[in-house]
């Protein structure tokens, strides 16, 4: 199993890649630029995304919305911005594809000349309405913004949500977006992907006329990590919900780090799905929760492990909690079974073969060639990236959750019905949230 | 500056920023070629090549859905469906998911009004067993009473957690305004007093006489030739028989909703709006003339409700309309999100362009160009995945759409008239019956909801459906 491509980098530092899939008359345009929200400063926050919707308001040579050619040829297209990087993508029929190259690179060249006061503004109010549905009007919709600024200081880049704080956004100004764009969004900071059905050498001449006559820059400094979790946090919030929800929270290894796989791995079989150890005690023996999971996020610079369970009615988060524990503590104590490492391995390599059916969108094989491509400098690392899953061996497992969890000082996020402080975990502190 | 070594790239690209570049020659596409057969118990098997990745999408399609609910027994549809994955024979519930798992299987059940679903995705040397799995979980699940007492528990749970989220809250408010007592007037889940009364002999009972191969297809598509999967087929749900017969859903009147409602929630940052009324069935002749309207009022990003609210005015993350296209009459609604201080504005905006494009502000000829090219242009992109061609099929299998339906849905689009556009949307859309519904902070939007003119608006429970 492999994901053929390859690899060109033009004279201004643009990296260019090709895969060609047949299969239907589409090609996937994947563009990344490596920032993202930890490239911001408190103070600041939110500003990566907003300058995201601003890709999409018109350069200079098409001062117009983007999505109007886009979809009126035919193209499905969206953007996201998170911690470490942002995206843009259209999926275009084949005989599009110079279109989508020509909106990309005008505003990747020309953003500037074309933006004003005015769409600056309505696209804070409209990241403003998005904070409001996601978040704020969400019920445990704040549990990031607790979550993240308790594990890491407030001077990692990970502190803050991708969203941004709402006095950020109001106080964000025009002049910014300028400095951010010169500094950011330029060939060297860039990855182009194209993948489907398209002739490499008549793409590869598309994707140099349009781009390479951009102004090229330095790709962006490195992003310091300051030192990790010192020891356990334990706090609360109350919010507009019926039943409390827990949320337990440890830092691990970045993306594709030693442990990462292990631990990817070690939160399935804890807590995805009906079979995992949590489901089947906390929801089906002991009906104490009523849902539970758990994730490794990996992000470029550090990642954190994360287990959410919500209570049954009647229980208690100390409940959820200390279950939640045995079991970590039993895991990295006696290890998986054999049978859960081959039901582990079995689905990654499931997982990886139906990531090679789209070309394009997020998570489509454009994207991943992006994502290896800015996160490793190498494409090519598909096949070894699903060698990790099936390199991850019981002890390597058991050793991960034994020290990143197990050992570890974790966050513990208690949120509960307001009024109802007592059902929070024990010893946990009040914090405000907005 | 350019690269020195571009001149090693024979094409010559010549750049034009002064305008757009026009597309090249559209490619052609051939639709998935569909293989039928219908065991003798009545089941449809049909498979669709589409070998190249080695993986296998399965869909088994029941046509009975949350419609099919009896009254007072809302949410047995959605209910049975859930318990199907609970165990077959001896196995439990949770060797049914450890055997599902040893396949690297995806698996999801699926209920809507119309139809349940149950889909099982697994790499093609797993195709067999997949099968099997499939048919003990469909045909032949256990559905004993210890699983039932818990699984409807998670639901009674799930019912109290949706009362926090205003957006299902309007949704399923939203219905009940709109059809009352109609099988359609409830969400899939039900509601706390319908859940609480159900028995596990409710369940059996819905599973005998709803789940059953005469109304029932499987849909095989990837890596997979007609004539195995029909063997495997056969040998899997040979024996599953139609042990009774439903009879079809008591259609009631609908009933006359207020013009306007509110379910207050306090402090809310945003107002939840649906707007809307009961509108047609998907075997409506206007279909494609009601996509296509649809496209241009509310379908698409660059919608005239969607640049209104969003991009001009900003009220929003985003605003869309739909026709949910049903066997029986379904809805046609405007969902979206404002900021609490644009309510009423945003209803005005959104009545005006519903109202606009019956006849007072047609849809221009860009317009129409724009709307027809985004449905048509784009659509052979619908049929990249397996899953995404199973999930196709289902729409043929479950409307009854002839075979050559997806090869004629391009020409049939490519056909609608901008007069067509005006017709259908005053005929089957009537701004005097639209039902607003908001969910959000009465104190600081209910002075203005009365200069709307609709009237004063209706406060509702929290708990309305």
């Amino acid at each position: 199993m492999t994901l053929s491509f390859a690899k060109h980098t033009l004279a201004n530092g643009l990296d260019v890649l090709l895969h060609e899939d047949h299969t239907c008359p589409i090609v996937a345009v994947n563009l990344w630029y490596h920032v993202g929200s930890k490239n911001e400063h408190p103070g600041h926050t939110g500003f990566a995304h907003l300058f995201e919707h601003l890709m999409f308001e018109g350069s200079e040579h098409h001062d117009r919305g983007y999505f109007k050619p886009l979809q009126g040829a035919g193209a499905t297209l969206n953007g996201s911005t998170n911690a470490d990087r942002t995206n843009y993508w259209e999926v275009v029929p084949s005989n599009t594809l110079e279109l989508a190259l020509w909106m990309e690179s005008d505003r990747m060249g020309y953003l500037l000349p074309a933006l004003t006061q005015a769409k600056f503004t309505n696209q804070r109010d409209v990241v403003l309405n998005e904070r409001r549905q996601n978040y704020e009007n969400r019920p445990y919709g704040l549990a990031p913004m607790a979550l993240l600024s308790a594990l890491f200081r407030p001077d990692h880049p990970y502190h803050w949500t991708t969203i941004g704080e709402v006095a950020d956004l109001h106080a964000a100004q025009l002049d910014e977006v300028q400095a951010f764009f010169r500094r950011y969004y330029h060939p060297g900071n860039a990855s182009l992907a194209l993948a489907g059905d398209l002739d490499p050498e008549e793409a590869l001449a598309l994707a140099r006329g349009y781009f390479e006559d951009l102004e090229p820059g330095e790709p962006a400094d490195p992003v310091d990590a300051p030192a990790p979790l010192a020891s356990d946090v334990r706090i609360f919030f109350e919010d507009r919900v019926e039943v409390p929800r827990l949320y337990i929270a440890w830092l691990t290894p970045a993306m594709f780090a030693e442990g990462d796989a292990d631990l990817d791995l070690g939160t399935d079989l804890l807590a995805n799905g009906k079979t995992s150890r949590l489901y089947r005690r906390l929801v089906f023996e002991e009906r104490i929760a009523t849902d539970v999971s758990a994730a490794q996020n990996s992000r470029e610079i550090a990642g954190y492990t994360q287990i959410t369970a919500t209570a049954a009615p009647g229980h208690t988060l100390g409940e959820l909690e200390g279950a939640i524990m045995e079991e970590v503590a039993r895991l990295a104590a006696d290890g998986p079974t054999a049978d859960e490492i081959e039901r582990g391995r079995v689905q990654a390599e499931s997982q990886f073969m139906f990531r090679l059916q789209t070309v394009g969108g997020f998570g489509g094989k454009s994207d991943q060639l992006n994502a290896y491509n800015v996160f490793l400098g190498d494409p090519a690392y598909f096949d070894r990236d699903l060698a990790r899953y099936h390199d991850v061996t019981g002890e390597s497992l058991q050793g991960a959750i034994a020290r990143y969890l197990a050992a570890s000082p974790r966050v513990t996020l208690s949120i509960v019905p307001r009024g109802r402080v007592p059902l929070a975990a024990p010893d946990s502190e009040r914090v405000a949230v907005s | 500056m350019r690269s020195p070594d571009t001149t090693s790239v024979s094409r010559d690209v010549r750049i034009d920023r002064s305008r757009l570049p026009e597309p090249g020659p559209a490619k052609p596409f051939s639709f998935p070629d569909i293989e039928k057969t219908t065991l003798p118990n009545g089941l449809r098997v049909w498979t669709v090549r589409h070998p190249q990745v080695p993986i296998i999408a399965f869909d088994l399609l029941v046509g009975r859905g949350a419609s099919a609910d009896p009254p007072g027994k809302e949410g047995l549809a959605a209910l049975t469906a859930d318990m199907l994955d609970e165990g077959s024979g001896d196995r439990s519930a949770i060797e049914m998911h450890e055997s599902l798992a040893r396949l690297g299987a995806q698996f999801d059940t699926d209920i809507g009004s119309d139809f349940a679903s149950v889909s099982v995705s697994v790499l093609s040397r797993f195709a067999g067993r997949a099968l099997a799995l499939l048919a003990d979980v469909a045909a032949r699940p256990a559905l004993r009473e210890a699983d039932f007492a818990r699984v409807r528990q998670l639901r009674l749970h799930r019912l109290t957690q949706l009362r926090d989220m205003p957006a299902v809250v309007a949704d399923r408010a939203f219905l009940k305004l709109l059809y009352g007592a109609h099988p359609y007037g409830h969400s899939p889940i039900g509601s706390e007093g319908s859940l609480v009364a159900l028995t596990v002999d409710d369940v059996r009972a819905f599973h005998a006489a709803a789940i059953r191969p005469s109304v029932a297809t499987l849909i095989a598509v990837g890596d997979c030739d007609h004539h195995a999967v029909v063997r495997l087929a056969a040998d899997a749900f040979g024996d599953w028989r139609d042990a009774s017969a439903d009879g079809p859903p008591v259609v009631s009147e609908l009933p006359a909703a207020p013009a306007v409602n509110i379910i207050p929630r306090a402090n809310a940052p945003q107002s939840e709006l649906r707007i809307g009324h009961v509108a047609v069935p998907r075997d409506t002749p206007d279909y494609h003339a009601l996509i296509v309207a649809n496209t241009v009022l509310g379908g698409q990003f660059v919608s005239r409700i969607n640049l209104n609210l969003r991009e001009d005015k900003g009220f929003t993350y985003g605003a869309r309309t739909s026709f949910e296209f049903r066997r029986l009459p379904g809805p046609f609604l405007l969902q979206v999100s404002v900021q609490t201080t644009a309510t009423a504005r945003a209803i005005e905006e959104s009545i005006g362009e519903i109202a606009g494009i019956r006849g007072p502000r047609p849809v221009t000829d860009e317009e129409l160009g724009l709307g027809i090219a985004a449905l048509t242009r784009g659509y052979a992109r619908s049929f990249e995945t397996a899953e995404q061609i199973a999930r196709a099929v289902m729409q043929l299998a479950l409307f009854d759409l002839p075979d050559d339906y997806f090869a004629q849905f391009v020409p049939e689009v490519q056909r609608v008239t901008a007069d067509e556009v005006s017709r259908v949307m005053a005929q089957h859309v009537d701004p005097s019956r639209l039902t607003t519904l908001i969910v959000g902070d009465l104190d600081v939007v209910g002075a203005d909801l009365g200069s709307l003119g609709l009237g004063d608006p209706v406060v509702l429970p929290s708990d309305a459906f």
